[in-house]
Parts: structure tokens; sequence; C-alpha cells
């Protein structure tokens, strides 16, 4: 193996969030300074598709966002695998993190 | 303020400010150096030992087998320039498995590769010996000293008279080219978010599925961040057996350590609170992302004792490790790895005083904030235009140059974290 150019893909347009298997209900945050109500552009890593969701609260980088309406109880989707359940119902576009999901292990 | 700068340029021409910092630190570019081109990534410069395994850093060891000698290598280290001691905090009354793990971390450091020399002071000379006896199967020159009847101040004498002729035997031993299917590289990592899960542990992850096919030998572990995972990891396992053994091992953590010690449950520890603020919610989302490191392809051959060294040959396995980061890479530094690679999210800042620590991160704040940590920046994953075979090419770069002789970030830093594993009061 030899040291070469690193030749870079033609840039997308740069995404808002990133999603990892279409199967999953939410996506992270991947820009710093997020508003609510901006219109993000999203890209699912597996298969490289996107999509458009608003945002419905100012969300920091790393956070993430429910893909659509989660109800109380529904199981949480990330990496096309179970990472906890609604702890409270969460509208499509909102912030979800420790105040409205929890793992099912303890 | 100005700045007198010679043979560098200042970017644009001023002071560059670090937003959020209080000191404005100016940012140099370094003159440009062309690299040769076609330099090849298949070899580096390292030193082959006596057993044959080889380093790619060239240390002489001023080791204590117990807290009370930590003073005695200290002034041997102060005496004698170009040697390293490496304080801890444990060596008396231990018994047992506990036991078992502390002189398997001595040995194991002593006989890391990395190593040319070792030096060994304790107490008395019954334990001492027993490390010496240890190191001296590699073939490396090893010496012990017993403090016990003759105080630190003529151990210290003698010690020095030792050290300085392992320096000066060490400085001169050459580097020789050695393929890379020679390095053992191990991986965790730390202050994670959901960033690394998505960019620097997969980024690992390509370089461990380009690797360990050439007969690379890895390593991973983190018992307790494996879990919510457990079903994954087990599945990797290269034949049933080994997955078996991998489950028995994890849900007697479970059983044992977790479910017998717990005050409350574990919220606020696993995710810490480092994890939490950088986006992670749940232990099972942690594990999910930590679990990227091992790529795509790699299965795992056998599992390791905490401190163990591999005995079924090239290929990747697991340890049974804590997840906090200092006890774990100093336990895999003495299972015999040489090269150390840690995804970072919110930016873990550790290094280990024998083995380089390779920092990547993807996270676009952390490496706006703290730089200097890093070592390899792959946030281009989250922005879409670096991809994760580009970053894990970039990783393996890396590695190749840090194992030529390039200081690590936490290497140039001066960062040492050396952290016994305890498994339990001593008698």
């Amino acid at each position: 193996m030899q040291i070469t150019e690193t030749v870079r893909e033609p840039a997308m347009s740069k995404p808002h969030l990133l999603v990892h298997e279409k199967k999953d209900t939410v996506g992270v945050v991947v820009v710093e300074g997020l508003k609510a109500g901006t219109d993000m552009l999203g890209v699912v890593t597996h298969d490289n598709s996107d999509f458009r969701l608003t945002a419905k609260m100012d969300i920091p980088i790393g956070h993430k966002v429910a893909l659509k309406a989660i109800k109380k109880g529904d199981t949480i989707w990330k990496y096309g695998q179970d990472i906890g359940k609604a702890i409270a119902d969460i509208g499509q576009g909102e912030h979800l993190h420790v105040q409205n999901v929890k793992t099912k292990r303890w | 303020m100005s700045s007198i700068v010679a043979n560098f340029d200042l970017v644009k021409g001023k002071l560059a400010r670090v937003k959020g910092r209080k000191i404005e630190a100016p940012e140099f570019k370094t003159p440009f150096v062309k690299r040769p081109t076609g330099r090849s990534l298949d070899s580096f410069m390292g030193w082959r030992r006596e057993n044959d395994r080889v380093g790619v850093r060239n240390h002489v060891l001023l080791l204590p087998l117990d807290d009370l000698s930590n003073a005695a290598c200290e002034a041997v280290a102060n005496n004698i320039k170009g040697t390293l001691a490496i304080p801890h905090a444990y060596g008396r009354l231990q018994f047992g498995e506990d036991l078992e793990i502390h002189f398997r971390t001595l040995i194991g450091t002593g006989s890391n590769p990395n190593v040319a020399a070792v030096v060994v002071i304790g107490i008395e000379d019954g334990w001492t010996k027993r490390v010496v006896d240890g190191i001296a199967k590699t073939g490396k020159p090893v010496v012990g000293f017993g403090i016990e009847g003759h105080g630190d101040i003529a151990t210290i004498a003698k010690a020095s008279y030792v050290a300085k002729e392992f320096v000066q035997w060490a400085t001169e031993l050459p580097r020789v080219k050695c393929g890379i299917e020679e390095l053992w590289v191990s991986t965790k990592c730390g202050e994670s978010d959901t960033t690394t899960g998505l960019s620097s542990c997969p980024t690992v992850g390509n370089m461990y599925d380009k690797w360990i096919p050439r007969g690379v030998y890895g390593v991973f572990g983190e018992t307790s961040e494996i879990t919510g995972a457990e079903h994954l990891c087990k599945a990797r396992a290269a034949t049933p057996e080994v997955g078996e053994r991998w489950y028995k091992m994890w849900k007697a953590y479970q059983d044992d350590v977790i479910e017998a010690h717990k005050t409350d449950d574990l919220s606020d520890s696993q995710p810490t609170k480092g994890n939490i603020a950088g986006g992670l919610t749940t232990i099972e989302e942690k594990a999910l992302g930590n679990l990227e490191k091992i790529g795509r392809e790699c299965k795992f051959i056998d599992i390791l004792e905490p401190a163990e060294a591999p005995q079924k040959g090239p290929g990747l396995y697991y340890m049974d490790t804590s997840s906090a980061a200092a006890e774990c890479v100093t336990l895999m530094a003495a299972g015999g790895y040489v090269v150390h690679t840690f995804p970072t999210g919110q930016g873990n800042v550790i290094g280990n005083p024998i083995v380089p620590v390779i920092k990547i991160t993807g996270n676009p704040k952390t490496m706006r904030t703290m730089p200097e940590h890093i070592d390899v920046d792959v946030s281009g994953i989250l922005r879409r235009d670096l991809t994760i075979p580009q970053a894990g090419d970039a990783l393996i770069e890396n590695i190749v140059r840090t194992a030529n002789g390039r200081l690590t970030a936490a290497e140039a830093l001066g960062h040492r974290e050396f952290s016994m594993t305890k498994l339990y009061r001593s008698a």
C-alpha cells in the first residue's frame, strides 16, 4: 500500500443530520448551533439517501432529533437496534435525550 | 502583542484567537516539508527485541514494584536522563486474582517491546525478584533492587549506575525495517459521544478490517461498555465456543460486579456525564457506537484476561478490561500491544508512558476547541466530504508515521497515565 493523494468525492450539500439505518427513529445533529425552525438536510449513512426535516427546537451538535412522532413507551431505534424507550411523548423534529428516553435495562 | 518569527509563517499574518479560550495562541504553520512520494505504508523502522517482537519506542523503564518504591524510581529517573519512571498506587497486601493482575501488569509492562531495558525497585527482594524473573523471559536486560536493609539512598545510587548503563546501551540500538504485520495495535475509545459511533470508531474499524487480514494483532475490551450490544459482540466471535466463553465472561461481570455493588441503576456512571453532554442517552446507544471499532469483517479469536498476552497467533482479541481509559490502555500495553488507537468525541486527553496513543475525533467542536490533543481529524465524515475508507487510510498513515517515530499529541503533551486495575480491597 502506498500513500496516495486523498481523492475527495464531489461534495454534496453539508447535512445537518445523520441517520445510521433506514429503520432508525432518531438522527444525530452534526452541525453546531442548530436553531429551531431550520429546514434540515438529513442523510442516511447506510445508503446515502437524503430527506428534509424541520427542527422544532434548538439542538446541540451530537444530540438526537426524533424523525417521527414517538409515543411514550415506544422503542427508540438507532443503528437499526433498540437503544431504549420513550418515557414521554416526543414530537417529530424535537430534541430526544435523557429527559424523554431511558434504557430498558436499568 | 508582537511575535518574533523565524522560519515560520503566521497564519493570516495575525494571532489566531481560539474561541472560548482566554489565551491567545499564535497559530504557526510549520515550514512545508516535502515528504518522499511513494513512501511505503507496508513497513516501518522499529526495534527488534531479543524475543523477536518489534517495538516502536525504546524506553528504559524504572518500574516500582509497589507504591512505597515510587520515590526511589523517580529519584533515579531524575539522576539519569532518558529513563522513565512509572509510579503507581498499589502493590502491598494484594492477594488472589487481584495480585495476579498486579504481577501480570508489571511484568507485561516491562516485557512490552517498546521497552528496551528495565530497572525494578521494590520494598523487599521476594516480589521484586518475581517481576525481574518475569521480564527476564523476554531476554531483555533487567535488574531489580530491594530497598529493605539498604535504604532509599543506597538503592538509588546502585540503581542509577545500572540505569545509566542501560540508557547508553539502549540509545545505540539501531532501528530496523519491520513489516506492518508485526505491529500489535490496540483500541479503546473515551469521552464518547454520538460522533464517535458515526466517525472515529468506524475509522478504527476500517483500519482493523484492512490490517487484521494482513497479520496485525488487534485487541478491544471495555466489558461494561459492551452492555446493550452484547448480542452483536457475541456474534462477532470467530467460533460459537469463543462466543459462549465471551458471553459467560460478560454475564459474570454483570452478576458479580454490577449487581453486587450497584447503589442505583448506573445511569449516572454509564453513560458518563461527559457522554450525556455529548448527546449519548443510554448505555445501549453507547455500546453500539463502541462496537463500531471492530469494523465490519473482523472476528475475535480469543478472550484475554486483563494484561494477558495473546497466545493464539495474529488476529483480533477481546480483553476483559474496565472501560476507564487509563486502566484499559495500561492493561492492553501490558498485554504486549505497541500502538493504541483512541477514538474520542468530547475530547479525552489520555496518554500512556510506554505506548503512543493516537487520538481520532470526528467532532468538529472538539477539533475547534482542543485540537492540540487530536492526531487524526475525521470530522469530514460528518460533512460527508470524507468516507470511512478514506478515514481508515488516514489513520493507517498516521499509525505508520507514529511507528516511525513521530510523537503523538499525548506524547508531546507529556501524558503518561499508568493506572493499575484493582479488583477489591487489599488484605
